[in-house]
Formats: C-alpha cells, structure tokens, sequence
C-alpha cells in the first residue's frame, strides 16, 4: 500500500490540471490563508481591547471551552446543508462560502484566548510602572502591553494556522475544495495508494506550516529581537 | 440509506418534506441512533484511557530523564500538527479498516495532551512536600503513588477533561474509515442531504462532549475532596 502511495506520488499526472493535487494545495492554502485572515480583522481588535481593559475574561476563557466540544465536521455539514451550502464562491470553489465560514469560527477560539490571555499576563508592576511615567491609556497599549504580550498573541496565530489547514482537509467532506479530495476519493473508492498519497502531502504540508510559523514568530516577537540584538552586541563587545 | 418514500401524514422527513427539527425522526430511528452513539462514547473512552495508560509513565519517566522530554514534547507537537483526516489514513496500512485504526489515532492525539498535562502536574508538586515526604522515608514508588500523583490530580484532571472533549468531537472524523459512531451518521446525513439526521448527530456529539465533561468533573471531585471542600468551608 505504502508502494502505491509513492507510485502516485511520483507520477506528474496527479499533481497538474485544475483537480490535480498542487491546484487542491493551492485552494486550500487558499482558504486557509483567507479564514484566518478574517479571523484576525474580528477577533483580534476586540480580544486586544478586553485585555487591556480587563473586561470581559469569562467570555475569552470559555469560547475555547465551548469551541473544542462543536466537532468542526458537524459545523461543517450544518453550513453547507444548510442557508449557505452548493454555491460557488469564485476561488474558493465548491462550498468555499461554508468552509469559509467554518474555519473563521474554527479559528477564533485559540485567537481570542491568547490574545486576551497575553495582555492580561503582562506583568502588573510594568504597567504601574509606565503609568508612573505618565503615558495615556493609547501610549500602554501599543509600546508596553502589545509588545509584551506578542509571544503568547503569536502563539495563538501559529496554533490557529495549524489548526485551520487541518480543518480545512474536512471539507472534502461535504464536496468542499481541498486535498482532501484525494483522501476521500482514494478511500472510498477503494483506491487506498491514493488516498495514502493525499494523506501523505497534507501532513507534510501541515509540519511545514508548523515549522514555517515557529520560525516566524521567533523573527515577529519584538522582544526576541531585542535579545538577539543585545547578545549580537555582546559578541561584537 | 435512502429517503422512505412513503409520506406519511405529518411526517418531517420522506422524499418530499426535509425538516431539520423532526420528532418522528428520533422515533423511527432510534436504535441507528442509540447504536451510533454507543459506538461513538465506547471509541471515545478506550482512545483516553490508553492515551492516560501511556502519558501516565511516559510523564514519569520524562521528568526523571530531561533529555526524553525534549523528545516526546517534540513527537507530540508533531503528531498534534497531523490532520486528523490524515492520520486515519496513515494507519491504515498497519491496522487497516477497523475500530483499531480509529483508536490508536485518538489515542495519540489524547496522549499528547495528557502527557503535557501530567508532566506539568507532577511539576505543580511543592518541593517542600516532597521532602517532608522524604524526610519521613518514603522511598520514590510510594512517594510517587501516595504524595505526588494525588496533589497532581487536579491538573491531570483538567487535561482529561479536554483530551476527552476533544476526542468526542475527533471521533467524528473516523466516518473516513467507515467507524466514526454519530460521524457515520453525519457524513451519511450529508450525502443524502438528510437535515433531521444531520443535526440530531450534530446535538448528539455535543451533548456526549459535556456528559463525559460533566462526569469527569463528578469523578475529580469525589477523588479531590480537599480542593473543593476548602472553598466551601
């Protein structure tokens, strides 16, 4: 089985043409790179707001608590069976308004908490601090508690990045676009070096993902950066 | 399945009426429904139970030996990072089509949870109970058994409840392996288009999530008087 999978890897045919596999790679990151985009402009200005306020936590704390025990699949089958289902959204292919859909509400809760949780984290005594110093509540929240709380805000992107491709493998499910096309075709139809191959990209394009978005926050967190300044001059030193 | 295409008076479901709220469903169909989600609870609980039966001495282990918990955090953010639809695939060529595949797969995302969980339990340990502990001459297989393991119980605890939840919800996607308990039922209800089936699965998977939660909770409880009993007194 494991020789058929690499057989259907390797022939070229099943990688080209709008249904081959890198067309399916493509729409997914598509969708993928699209939901979370979404869900950055919703949750992210007023998860960041609430922490900085203080406000709200309850709510921020338990949407993951809520979301985890939804299965995505049935959100999934729900949207497209239901109001917004069968049409096509230019791109994003069959169904691409539903997965859309889905993956935004998917993507939130690990979004929302982090966020939250990171400007709440931020260590008390540096926010009295910087308010001894006389900055505005606008001054705190972009050069003291935003910075500080980066880590924990990307780890939140990177875990929800992760998540949404994963998710998004689903829609094939209910005739959605994706590489999960290749699974299921391959597994319902019995063809299982198919359905192994398909299994096999996804996967690999999940760890690169991973890995890509690990590399990205050490390079996006500011104070990693100022570390990695500081010990650039103590070499230099 | 298909559609019955005899339309009985004030049925919500047949070939023409396709009502997502539908008594008459849940009555005729019952025991599909009953046996779906029996089937689902049951890969459920044995998927946590050995996912703990491993992360338990894995933990141990990995507090003992630094170097070992490098490597199972790294493995299980891997494992973590496979899609789920594509994990039960990558299983078939050992396990083929069958309940084991489903399971072993939940096992190793529950797993992964729970090892992180139980390491940072046992962390959670005061050091000076720990020597109390030694001080009165307890060796490491009592200290273990009696002392650490109970105070890490709530944190063990809390990571049960959401690799169990979790699970509940995962077990869904075992339908692609024709054992997936009310995902069979959803992936069946998408192909016909069949509303009421859809959502009395949907319902069912939450409400299994927050039964299980709600018993665990029960369980934690019952086996850590103290943490609660504090509170109220």
């Amino acid at each position: 089985m494991i020789g058929d999978a690499l057989a259907y890897l390797l022939d070229g045919s099943h990688w080209s043409g709008s249904e081959g596999m890198l067309g399916q790679l493509g729409q997914q990151l598509l969708l993928t790179v699209t939901a979370l985009v979404l869900t950055m402009a919703l949750a992210l200005p007023v998860a960041l707001l609430l922490g900085h306020l203080g406000r709200g936590g309850f709510l921020a704390i338990n949407i993951s608590n809520v979301g985890r025990a939804v299965p995505t699949f049935a959100v999934l089958i729900l949207l497209s069976v239901g109001p917004l289902g069968t049409a096509v959204l230019g791109p994003y292919g069959r169904a691409g308004l539903a997965t859309l859909v889905a993956l935004t509400l998917f993507a939130l809760p690990p979004i929302i908490t982090n966020a939250y949780v990171g400007m709440r984290e931020v260590d008390r005594d540096t926010v009295e601090a910087a308010r001894g110093m006389g900055m505005d509540g606008r001054q705190l929240f972009f050069s003291v508690e935003l910075p500080l709380a980066m880590p924990l805000i990307l780890t939140g992107l990177r875990l929800a990045l992760v998540q949404v491709w994963a998710t998004a493998t689903i829609a094939a499910l209910v005739a959605g676009p994706g590489l999960g096309n290749v699974i299921t075709a391959g597994f319902y139809r019995s063809d299982y070096g198919k359905g192994l191959a398909g299994a096999i990209v996804v996967a690999a394009v999940a760890l690169v993902l991973e890995a890509l978005a690990a590399l990205a926050e050490r390079y996006a967190d500011p104070l990693a950066t100022v570390q990695r300044r500081q010990r650039a001059m103590i070499a230099v030193a | 399945m298909t559609l019955p295409a005899a339309d009985t008076a004030g049925s919500c479901y047949s070939l023409y009426v396709n009502h997502w709220f539908c008594p008459s469903y849940l009555r005729d169909y019952q025991d599909e429904l009953t046996a779906a989600t029996k089937e689902h609870a049951q890969i459920t609980i044995i998927s946590v139970l050995i996912g703990l039966l491993v992360a338990v001495p894995l933990a141990v282990a990995a507090r003992e030996i630094p170097r070992l918990e490098t490597s199972i955090l790294g493995v299980s953010t891997i494992v973590y990072t496979i899609p789920s639809l594509a994990l039960f695939p990558l299983l078939v060529p050992f396990t083929g089509i069958s309940k084991t595949t489903v399971i072993i797969g939940l096992a190793l995302y529950s797993l992964t949870i729970l090892v992180r969980n139980t390491l940072a339990g046992l962390r959670s340990v005061p050091d000076e109970v720990r020597e109390s502990a030694r001080g009165m001459g307890y060796g490491p297989m009592r200290m273990l058994v009696t002392v650490e393991i109970p105070l890490a119980l709530p944190v063990i605890m809390a990571g049960l409840r959401v690799a169990t939840v979790s699970t509940v919800a995962l077990t869904t996607i075992g339908s692609i392996v024709a054992y997936g308990g009310l995902g069979n039922l959803l992936a069946q209800g998408v192909q016909d288009s069949f509303k009421a089936q859809i959502l009395a699965a949907s319902v069912l998977c939450v409400l299994l999530a927050f039964g299980l939660d709600i018993v665990l909770l029960l369980v934690q409880r019952v086996l850590t008087p103290w943490t609660w009993k504090a509170r109220v007194g």
